[in-house]
């Protein structure tokens, strides 16, 4: 595991043709490593670098800078529970303590069982239904302890399978256009086409 | 009488992100008109018109910070969609109920600037927002409206949605265009001021706001005279205000700029519909976390740019948080501080340290451990970030995030001083 494999490398193919320059490709390149592992692997860094032209300390250097990127092994779901200003004021910190105390792990930790792991998040942009938690990014809200209970209850039981997907894969939605316009083909058209305007809006001037 | 509604308009309806709701109310029309009756000149003459003022933060005109496009062979659009400011969700709501507008108003920008591929850089942590995005963009893909030739215009257009990966920093335009570059999301230093004139890759790039770019389909198919013609001086328009904390009904509220008071937004019955019984407003932060607070002798203030930078704030995201006689401002303070200095990219030692120290000290303040000297020695490390703590702030570091940290400390201190010194006195948070 690490290397893309399979579908995995077609896509990451796919993904570094998108943009004008490889780089850019970084960090979705981290969201499908960690959709194929459920977290970045040395491996998977090491890999990127070769995809992207970059040294891999370049891309962990990248990498380390986000919150969403792991590089160590996380639960299945990765439980964010929101303590900033507006869940804050709607007793998101005492939730968060209500979830250390049922999960039996505090900030970081992962379920001995490795379902779960807790994060405090920052603002989740979810405040009108504060305190909100996230699953895998997939939002709920307002949470209580109770229902929190319930819902940690749910994803033991693998009852929301069906809307939160395994810890890595942000979007079930891919990409279905045609490949991307091939940009020198495209700069050209869009001269001509500047040309164009620039000699009619002349022809106009010496017209009138 | 309410306004009409433009960015939300489609809101109301169940299936608000679906093609066929798109497409029943308008959709496609304005990029239509754009693409097929005018030219780009004409686009950027209405948006100026219109004088949309961006509705990311800062507030600037989107008229004119299209002028100031460097001409060059290749330029680029990039959306920011990456809302991270605490007690903002405008733009999440707008992702996930209306994408379908987003990809239409991306477009018609895009003409309008002549750029060839456009960016939408979404909030990593926003996945449904992800999926209906790239949906809306498949979509637009399959029925011609995004690709080659669109609608037989000539115009072509590739937009490749981007994933963020969790960094607040990265919503500054400049540490975004570093992020979609592949890199840490380092704020770059400036000059250049603008994107406009090197933005990504060295090329001229235009960096619009999600909401922004979707109120454009509107002002294309009623014309910029129209748009100008809501709200009142420098804020034209509606605008998504997003209500949170202590009232009884938080939520997004589109409503014509200047038309409605801070007081009739939390307390009326259409809105927010006031506070908890037996609780009484304590203070308000107008415009995200990084805004000064305003408090009750503020709340007649009309919800416009001017009138809110008059009183010393800012109306930036357009996010108002309410804090009610039951909220510890100690507590609010810390937890804000601790947002910037958990937040802050680390490359300016004022924000790195500062905002660190200032957070550690509002923790042993808020858990009873404070010293009344502590007072002073907060307003000296905002004063060491934010030199004179004015408003707006001045600054000494590359971008706004550690200028952002003082506001609220400073105001926390001018005006709850006594809950500070009841803190120390008598060791414990008096709310707890």
């Amino acid at each position: 595991m690490g290397r893309f494999e399979g579908e995995f490398a077609a896509r990451a193919e796919e993904l570094v043709g998108l943009y004008p320059e490889r780089r850019s490709a970084v960090l979705p390149l981290c969201h499908l490593a960690q959709e194929q592992d459920g977290w970045l692997t040395p491996e998977a860094i090491r890999h990127i670098a070769e995809l992207v032209g970059q040294t891999p300390a370049e891309v962990q250097g990248a990498a380390s800078f986000y919150d969403m990127l792991h590089l160590e092994p996380v639960g299945r779901y990765v439980v964010g529970i929101c303590t900033n200003i507006a869940c804050l004021l709607r007793d998101g910190d005492r939730l968060l303590e209500a979830a250390e105390e049922l999960l039996g792990v505090g900030v970081g930790g992962t379920t001995p069982d490795g379902l779960i792991t807790l994060e405090e998040v920052e603002c989740v942009a979810h405040c009108d239904k504060a305190p909100a938690v996230q699953v895998n990014y997939r939002y709920f809200g307002p949470v209580t302890p109770t229902s929190f209970e319930e819902l940690v209850g749910q994803l033991r039981r693998g009852e929301l399978d069906g809307e939160v997907p395994p810890h890595g894969v942000l979007s079930r939605v891919r990409r279905a256009a045609p490949p991307p316009i091939p940009l020198d083909e495209i700069d050209a058209e869009r001269a001509r086409q500047d040309a164009e305007r620039a000699e009619r809006a002349r022809q106009a001037e010496s017209g009138s | 009488m309410s306004a009409p509604s433009i960015v939300g308009a489609r809101l109301g309806y169940e299936d608000s992100y679906t093609l066929e709701r798109f497409l029943a109310t308008d959709g496609d029309a304005g990029l239509r008109r754009a693409l097929l009756e005018l030219t780009p000149e004409q686009v950027h003459a209405e948006v100026l018109e219109a004088n949309l003022l961006g509705r990311g933060g800062a507030g600037f005109e989107a008229g004119r910070k299209w002028s100031m496009l460097r001409k060059a062979p290749r330029r680029y659009l990039v959306v920011n969609g990456d809302e991270s400011e605490p007690a903002t969700f405008k733009d999440h709501l707008l992702v996930e109920r209306d994408p379908h507008q987003l990809v239409e108003g991306a477009t018609i920008a895009a003409y309008a600037i002549g750029a060839s591929v456009a960016f939408i850089y979404l909030r990593g942590e926003f996945a449904l927002g992800l999926e209906r995005v790239q949906q809306a963009i498949n979509d637009a893909y399959a029925r011609g409206a995004l690709g080659r030739n669109i609608f037989g215009s000539g115009f072509s257009l590739d937009i490749v949605l981007q994933p963020g990966a969790g960094a607040y920093i990265c919503g500054e335009e400049t540490a975004l265009l570093e992020s979609l570059e592949g890199k840490r999301g380092f704020p770059r230093i400036k000059p250049p001021y603008f994107p406009a004139v090197i933005g990504l890759y060295g090329a001229p790039t235009i960096v619009n706001n999600v909401e922004t770019v979707s109120n454009l389909p509107w002002i294309v198919r009623h014309g910029g005279a129209a748009f100008r013609a809501l709200g009142a001086g420098r804020s034209t328009g509606t605008r998504i205000f997003a209500l949170s904390g202590s009232v009884r009904r938080p939520g997004a509220f589109e409503v014509e700029m200047t038309s409605v008071t801070f007081r009739e937004l939390i307390y009326g019955d259409a809105y927010g519909q006031g506070l908890e019984p037996d609780r009484e407003l304590r203070a308000f932060i107008p415009g995200g976390v990084s805004s000064p607070w305003l408090f009750p002798e503020h709340l007649d203030l009309p919800l416009g740019q001017d009138e809110v930078a008059k009183a010393g704030s800012m109306l930036g995201s357009g996010s108002i948080i309410v804090m009610d006689d039951g909220d510890c401002p100690v507590r609010a303070a810390w937890r804000i501080a601790r947002f910037f200095a958990r937040e802050s990219c680390g490359q300016c030692t004022p924000c790195r340290e500062g905002g660190t120290w200032i957070e550690q000290v509002l923790r042993r303040l808020e858990l009873g451990y404070g010293r009344e000297e502590d007072l002073d020695l907060l307003l000296d490390a905002c004063d060491n970030i934010s030199p004179g703590v004015t408003w707006p702030p001045a600054q000494t570091t590359i971008c706004v995030l550690g200028p952002s940290i003082p506001p609220s400390v400073v105001a926390a201190i001018r005006r709850f001083r006594d809950v500070f010194l009841t803190h120390i006195k008598e060791e414990r948070c008096p709310y707890d």
